[in-house]
């Protein structure tokens, strides 16, 4: 019987969610029944392993090594991303071949293929996708644009659930453009107004927006009984999904899809105070979709890509006054409720090592894309388990040998005294996939512990 | 005796530079002496950027303000101002990839250090390229690009150029996300640049002027 949730301390809580991992459940709340013993006993030593790494308390078995693919599973069978996003049957045997022909440690779900159908209901403006904009055999890729205003902020940190319930929603789904008309209904606590902010909701084209909420609505739920079907098979195959959801930086949330990279670089400039407000809204609001992902699914680990932190994004200053004291509010909000923040730096991260430091031990994984591995080893030895900058150039056109010599480099370098996971720095869709397998058994065969 | 425009601009004031700009258009200063003072600043900012003092938001910034000063000192000028540029160069983002914003900053930077930047856009099919490098004679090329997909349209692009018999007349830089020597190599590309000041160095090189 587990101890009341309130009671515990962050460190009973993230054993919990650790132990709510290494032993799933089915649907209906049963231990899951694996299909051999064999399959049970590869996903219970994936997630020890990766724990081991995590904790910093015990060296693992091995290095644990991760796959963490964009469309790269749909590829490899022959299948372009307008496939999958359109066919949802065609999710589960694609990603399910790719992580068992590849055997990594873990699986990171097959979320990637977002439902086509649904952004054609809902006319999706932040993106492109494929056969709408790029071709069919090309990722989808975000339209940067200012979808919030620089004299929106007030507003915004007012009443930011308004701004991403209406607002925005009614700025990059053109469908649901109407929205923008929805009053908030705090006006529904007396009787005699209690209709009035209902009367929209009696317009067509709101009636039309609402529809298409409950059609996307549809299709979003279709979509997820694939990437669940996915999920169950891969599981009873033996291997545990390294993600439970994602949260982001409050700075690349404002920064990506609010006012984009210009718009938040002016606001540096013009409105730093307002820019600083709006974080500190966002960020209890993001420190609530990792902690709610993590007891929800079973699993501590949660996402957090970093964009526009990276080397040459912000100076150091700009850094340590906009970026970072924001996304460790979120990561030591994540790690008090026993959540593991599993964090991607893309880019490069290596005049941001000394200021990352300052994180309690073994709470935090962190996975580089281009930075510098002994730097970052030496800076966080101890502190937290680094990984990643398995090089996108090296998988594309690299030789096998160099895959080889890399993967045993980066062993020699990181995995000295545990606290490491190989990986891929960036997500990748058309590689040697020769690579990839060298690179899985080279860690099997070279990174033993002994 | 208004303060100096070449300093208030490398310094990133905003308001003080647009208050001696209207100083000086009022005292009926000769508007192309302003945007030359304009252009040295820009000079410092991008100096200050390749040494690592300015960062991706202050060339942002500097590029703010000087749109502002250039929208003051427009209705001004009698004549357009025809400096004399030190290259052409033809810019843009491989075709596949829609990606600008790495490519908008070296357009920048290329067309403030002087240059006369043709810029091709994004998702720009390989036919184009070889179009403009024709109708040009530029002899400096940068293909952009993020995805790792671009690796692939920038050999195409590459081959292309070497197809129509331009190969020769143009050197040709890379850059962008997953972009490395290695890459440069796999796409027959001349160099790679990791920014925006190596990109102004490269094509400086190339055409004689660093």
């Amino acid at each position: 019987m587990e101890k009341q949730w309130d009671k515990m301390t962050p460190e009973e809580k993230q054993e919990t969610l650790f132990a709510r991992w290494i032993s799933p459940k089915d649907p209906e709340g049963n231990d899951l029944k694996f299909p051999s013993p064999e399959a049970q006993k590869l996903y219970k030593e994936r997630v020890t392993r990766i724990k081991n790494a995590i904790q910093l308390k015990k060296k693992p078995d091995r290095v644990p090594v991760l796959l963490i693919p964009s469309f790269a599973p749909a590829f490899y069978s022959g299948l372009t991303p307008h496939d999958v996003m359109y066919n949802y049957e065609k999710i589960a045997p694609a990603w399910k071949k790719f992580f068992v022909d590849f055997q990594p440690d873990g699986h990171g779900h097959a979320f990637v293929p977002t439902p086509g159908k649904f952004l054609d209901i809902l006319g999706f403006k932040l993106y492109r996708w494929p056969d709408h904009g790029v071709a069919k055999d090309t990722t989808y890729q975000c339209i940067e644009g200012e979808y919030m205003m620089a004299d929106e902020y007030d507003a915004f940190i007012r009443n930011p659930l308004y701004f991403f319930y209406f607002t925005w929603p009614s700025r990059v789904f053109s469908a649901l453009e109407p929205l923008a008309t929805l009053p908030p209904l705090a006006g529904v606590t007396e009787i005699y107004t209690a209709s009035i902010p209902f009367m929209p909701y009696g317009m067509p084209p709101v009636k039309a927006a609402l529809q298409a909420m409950m059609e996307a609505g549809d299709e979003a739920l279709k979509w997820m009984g694939a990437c669940m079907a996915f999920a169950g098979e891969i599981t009873m195959a033996g291997f545990p999904a390294y993600l439970a959801g994602a949260t982001k930086a409050p700075f690349d949330v404002i920064g990506d899809t609010l006012r984009g990279t210009r718009g938040v670089m002016m606001d540096i400039y013009r409105q730093p105070d307002k820019l600083i407000a709006a974080m500190e809204a966002l960020t209890p609001m993001e420190i609530q979709l990792g902690v709610d992902a993590a007891k929800q699914i079973g699993c501590p680990l949660v996402f957090i890509p970093l964009h526009k932190g990276a080397d040459g994004f912000l100076s150091d200053e700009q850094y340590k006054k906009f970026y970072w004291p924001y996304l460790k509010k979120v990561i030591l909000g994540l790690v008090d409720e026993g959540v593991v923040p599993f964090i991607w730096a893309e880019g490069g991260y290596n005049s941001r090592l000394d200021i990352i430091r300052d994180l309690p031990k073994g709470k935090t994984a962190w996975l580089f894309d281009q930075t510098d591995m002994v730097g970052a080893k030496k800076a966080l030895d101890g502190i937290a388990c680094v990984g990643g900058n398995m090089p996108m150039d090296l998988l594309t056109v690299g030789t096998t040998q160099q895959a080889i010599d890399h993967t045993k480099r980066l062993i020699d370098v990181c995995g000295k005294g545990g606290g490491y996971i190989m990986a891929n720095g960036a997500f990748f869709d058309k590689v040697k996939w020769e690579n990839l397998k060298t690179i899985v058994d080279t860690v099997k065969e070279y990174g033993v512990y002994k | 005796m208004a303060k100096d425009l070449v300093k208030t601009l490398a310094d990133l004031k905003e308001q003080e530079a647009i208050r001696i700009v209207e100083e000086r258009l009022k005292a009926k200063e000769d508007p192309l002496k302003i945007l030359e003072d304009a252009r040295k600043g820009m000079e410092i900012v991008g100096k200050r950027f390749a040494n690592s003092e300015y960062f991706i938001p202050d060339l942002v910034y500097s590029g703010e303000i000087l749109k502002s000063v250039t929208e003051l000192v427009k209705p001004k000028l009698a004549r357009t101002a025809q400096s004399k540029k030190l290259g052409k160069v033809v810019f843009g983002t491989v075709a596949g990839d829609i990606h600008d914003i790495g490519k908008n900053i070296v357009v920048f930077m290329l067309d403030v250090s002087g240059f006369e930047v043709h810029d091709l856009g994004v998702d720009v099919p390989v036919q184009k390229f070889v179009d403009k490098i024709k109708e040009t004679g530029a002899p400096v090329v940068g293909l952009s690009g993020f995805l790792a997909l671009a690796f692939d349209s920038m050999k195409q692009t590459v081959e292309a150029i070497q197809a129509a018999g331009l190969r020769n007349n143009v050197k040709i830089m890379i850059g962008g996300g997953q972009m490395s020597d290695e890459i440069k190599n796999y796409t027959g590309a001349d160099a790679y640049g990791r920014d925006a000041m190596a990109g102004v160095s490269l094509a400086k090189k190339w055409i004689g002027a660093s």
